[in-house]
């Protein structure tokens, strides 16, 4: 009844265009974004800042950047955590040794490193596929993880190979306080987001799903397979530099290299299949389900008042969140975000189905 | 099909937006609930029961349980101030710590008290919070060894030792066994290590230990959880190092006996840090183990006064955290020692601040001034299981001492006297790694005057 398009027309390209062409999308999204910006300071805790929204903020810009290589470009990476970690690093070393740098600047050089790197691991896909190319992007996991463990140079020298942060500071304002830092990853997710988005509804997006639909027809009709895979590995990588940046300076503040192990990209693959491979909104679904999820399911026994013992509740988050994650797959392959979907599709047409 | 899908939409949204809304309201709430309660100390603990830690992580927890019940039933609290806790899992992972650390940190009358992370990893992460936060971390025989240096890290305190001391004490002994430290000279000494931060911490003392007295020194890391090690003692097997010193914690511990035993590597030039020197860590292996050592963080084996408290209080009670049989093993008896020196910060810090909850600000003082000589302890009922303690502004330690023991099959027994760290090595090497700390940092070190608040 209220969710339809009928009546607003579209009377130029650039109104056809539009990334939401429909108007309560737009209202919705707005909605959103001044909701979490204007409204979410005053009424969280936190707690909530700390522990839940700002790891889910920086890990669905890093799901958002192995989607576009991912669910866009058909290239399946298990070393995106290591690629966050290159993003780390990176920016520990430029803050270290440059440190009149604006921690704009370190976010953005920390990007473009991981992005080289990313795209130097992406090299063995313009020869091999799927489940192959998976494989030897474990090998970037494991040369990463063995580079940042053994190579001093990287955690100037520290004896224990774990390194920590200053505070962020940007033009005076000191990124410290938890609502300070949410604000300062919402801004920087919002905007990179859009250009996300963008991306895939450019001429490069299109390329990358040519490409993953069929590589060989996408060659036919012009497209450069090394062109098309080699920037997927790089956004992709940039995407995911940044996320480390920001996940070690802002989330954890002092790391060691286990923080961007194996287990890491096997949740970032976790929250783009869960949350709807080839979609920017199934990266938000995803990393709230994987980040939120298992400390919602650790804490819930507490507040309904239930006396479990500490390790009973750990055992039970683990298998109530395996059986939800099957539950999810089986109900919906195609994610959380194809629920969304068919959601506003039920919606233009209530209450009157045919 | 309709109507089904309809109701599994309405199922995702309905939870959707009820986890939102418990996650908004239940910690506050939970925080309303402690503000109304007056007179009561809240412990945070942040514990591991599962994974492959598990089995080291359970008596330790349960031990700091069972003495806070204890107090609170044989003496009603600490000078009538009720004590209160909660435990939060962390399964030894660093990021699930800081969201313990974060989901505890407010909660009772006045907040945290202190925090024991029980891991290294994780006291690496919190020592950036808590100084904001304004809580301790104790960090009793683990964490960052130069936050000794309690002129740079106000708000650490690694009580009675660090891997720093724990690596000098072992070379000592060695020193001893071959009849003195120069004839380590043209040894091998290898450390099989957990690749961590727990692991590697011992690495610059043993560096600076084979400078000094021209012994080899081989690193050998084992990938955390130390499951899989054969690639390590197959480098064992090829360099034939004299002596093997083993910094593994959890299922890494026993795995490396078992491996030891099928190398054919002799068990008693095996020596572990103190983690690695349990009941959990050879019971496994049993006769397999025997010979193997282990530094022991001074407390004896056997039964105190305070055990038997606990075993009257608590376990014949039926209040008993984990089962009876576990009272008086090593990670136990360590688990006890940290919770009543604890308990004793904040007795000290009452002194001071009178006898109501305190926060963790006005504990710090406590920890910091803690002064237990043999006299208290014996009152305390920790008689023969520690030895005198004092900390001071400067060091956040109190003692460096231990003892060495050995597996005899069935048991631990002490085959050593008690060995105190070497100051002139580790004095020059504590300044120096935490001034540079405090200069990546930014830190101001403390003056006397600030000491004195």
């Amino acid at each position: 009844m209220f969710y339809r398009e009928n009546g607003q027309f579209k009377a130029t390209y650039r109104a056809d265009e539009q990334m939401l062409p429909i108007l309560q999308d737009r209202v919705f999204m707005f909605a959103v974004v001044a909701f979490a910006f204007l409204a979410m300071p005053f009424l969280a805790t936190d707690y909530l800042f700390l522990s839940i929204l700002i790891p889910f903020l920086i890990l669905t810009l890093a799901a958002i950047g192995l989607n576009l290589l991912v669910g866009y470009c058909g290239q399946i990476s298990i070393g995106h955590a290591a690629f966050m970690g290159v993003g780390a690093y990176a920016a520990y070393n430029l803050v270290l040794r440059l440190p009149q740098l604006n921690f704009l600047v370190v976010l953005v050089l920390a990007g473009l490193i991981a992005a080289a790197v990313g795209m130097l691991f992406g090299i063995p896909s313009l020869r091999i596929k799927g489940l192959y190319l998976a494989v030897a992007t474990l090998a970037a996991q494991f040369f990463i993880d063995w580079m940042f463990a053994r190579v001093k140079w990287f955690t100037n020298y520290a004896s224990s190979g774990s390194v920590s942060t200053v505070p962020i500071e940007l033009f005076g304002w000191k990124v410290q306080s938890p609502s300070d830092k949410y604000l300062f990853l919402l801004a920087v997710l919002v905007v990179f987001t859009l250009v996300a988005k963008n991306l895939v509804r450019g001429h490069l997006g299109r390329a990358w799903m040519a490409t993953r639909d069929m590589d060989v027809a996408a060659e036919v009709i012009g497209i450069r397979p090394v062109y098309a895979k080699l920037t997927a590995f790089g956004v992709s990588s940039f995407y995911c530099g940044m996320a480390g940046a920001l996940y070690g300076f802002v989330y954890l503040g002092s790391w060691e290299p286990a923080a961007f192990n194996l287990t890491l990209s096997l949740k970032l693959l976790f929250m783009i299949i869960i949350g709807g491979m080839g979609s920017i909104l199934g990266a938000y679904f995803g990393a709230a389900f994987i980040t939120v999820l298992p400390i919602l399911l650790n804490q819930i026994p507490l507040w309904l008042g239930l006396s479990l013992s500490t390790a009973t509740a750990s055992h039970l988050e683990s298998m109530i969140f395996g059986a939800l994650i099957v539950a999810f797959l089986i109900l919906e392959p195609h994610g959380l975000a194809k629920l969304w979907s068919i959601g506003k599709e039920k919606l233009r047409l209530w209450p009157f189905p045919h | 099909m309709e109507m089904r899908l309809k109701a599994k939409l309405m199922g995702v949204a309905l939870a959707a937006g009820a986890a939102l809304s418990m996650l908004a309201s239940g910690p506050a709430t939970a925080q309303a609930k402690g503000k109304e309660q007056a007179k009561e100390q809240f412990f945070p603990l942040l514990v591991y029961r599962t994974g492959p830690y598990g089995p080291n992580g359970t008596p330790w927890a349960n031990a700091k349980q069972d003495y806070i019940k204890m107090l609170n039933a044989r003496d009603g609290g600490i000078n009538g101030v009720k004590i209160t806790f909660e435990e939060c899992e962390t399964g030894y992972a660093t990021d699930r710590g800081v969201e313990c650390y974060e989901r505890l940190k407010g909660k009772g009358p006045t907040g945290a008290t202190l925090i024991d992370p029980q891991s290294t990893g994780i006291t690496f992460a919190l020592t950036e919070k808590a100084p904001i936060d304004k809580i301790p971390l104790i960090t009793l025989g683990y964490g960052r060894s130069e936050s000794q240096d309690g002129l740079v890290f106000k708000w650490n305190f690694p009580l009675m030792g660090s891997y720093w001391t724990a690596a000098d004490i072992i070379i000592q002994h060695l020193g001893k066994k071959e009849g003195s430290l120069d004839n380590l000279k043209g040894k091998k000494i290898a450390l099989i290590y957990h690749d961590s931060p727990y692991g590697k911490e011992p690495i610059p003392l043993l560096e600076e230990r084979s400078k000094m007295h021209k012994f080899e020194f081989i690193k050998i890391p084992v990938t955390a959880p130390g499951v899989e090690q054969k690639s390590a003692w197959l480098q064992v097997r090829q360099l034939r190092p004299d002596y093997v010193l083993l910094w593994g914690w959890g299922v890494m511990n026993s795995a490396a006996l078992k491996e030891a035993q099928a190398t054919g590597y002799p068990r008693d030039k095996m020596f572990g840090v103190w983690w690695a020197g349990a009941e959990p860590d050879v019971k496994d292996v049993g006769e397999g183990a025997k010979g193997y050592n282990a530094l022991n963080l001074q407390h004896s084996i056997g039964m105190s006064k305070v055990h038997q408290d606990i075993v009257k209080h608590v376990h014949d009670k039926g209040q008993g955290t984990g089962p009876k049989d576990e009272v008086g093993t090593v990670l136990y008896n360590r688990g006890l020692i940290i919770q009543m020196l604890a308990v004793e910060s904040v007795r000290r810090a009452q002194e001071r601040y009178g006898k109501k909850p305190l926060t963790g600000e006005q504990v710090r003082w406590g920890i910091e001034n803690l002064a237990l000589d043999q006299k208290k302890i014996d009152g305390l009922g920790f008689g023969g299981l520690m030895r005198p303690i004092s900390t001071s502004c400067a060091d956040h330690m109190g003692s460096m001492m231990a003892r060495v023991e050995t597996w005899d099959g069935s048991k631990w027994v002490f085959t050593s006297e008690a060995y105190t760290a070497d100051e002139q090595i580790l004095k020059p090497m504590v300044k120096a790694a935490s001034a540079k700390y405090a200069e990546e940092k930014k830190i101001v070190p403390r003056t006397p005057a600030d000491c004195q608040l």
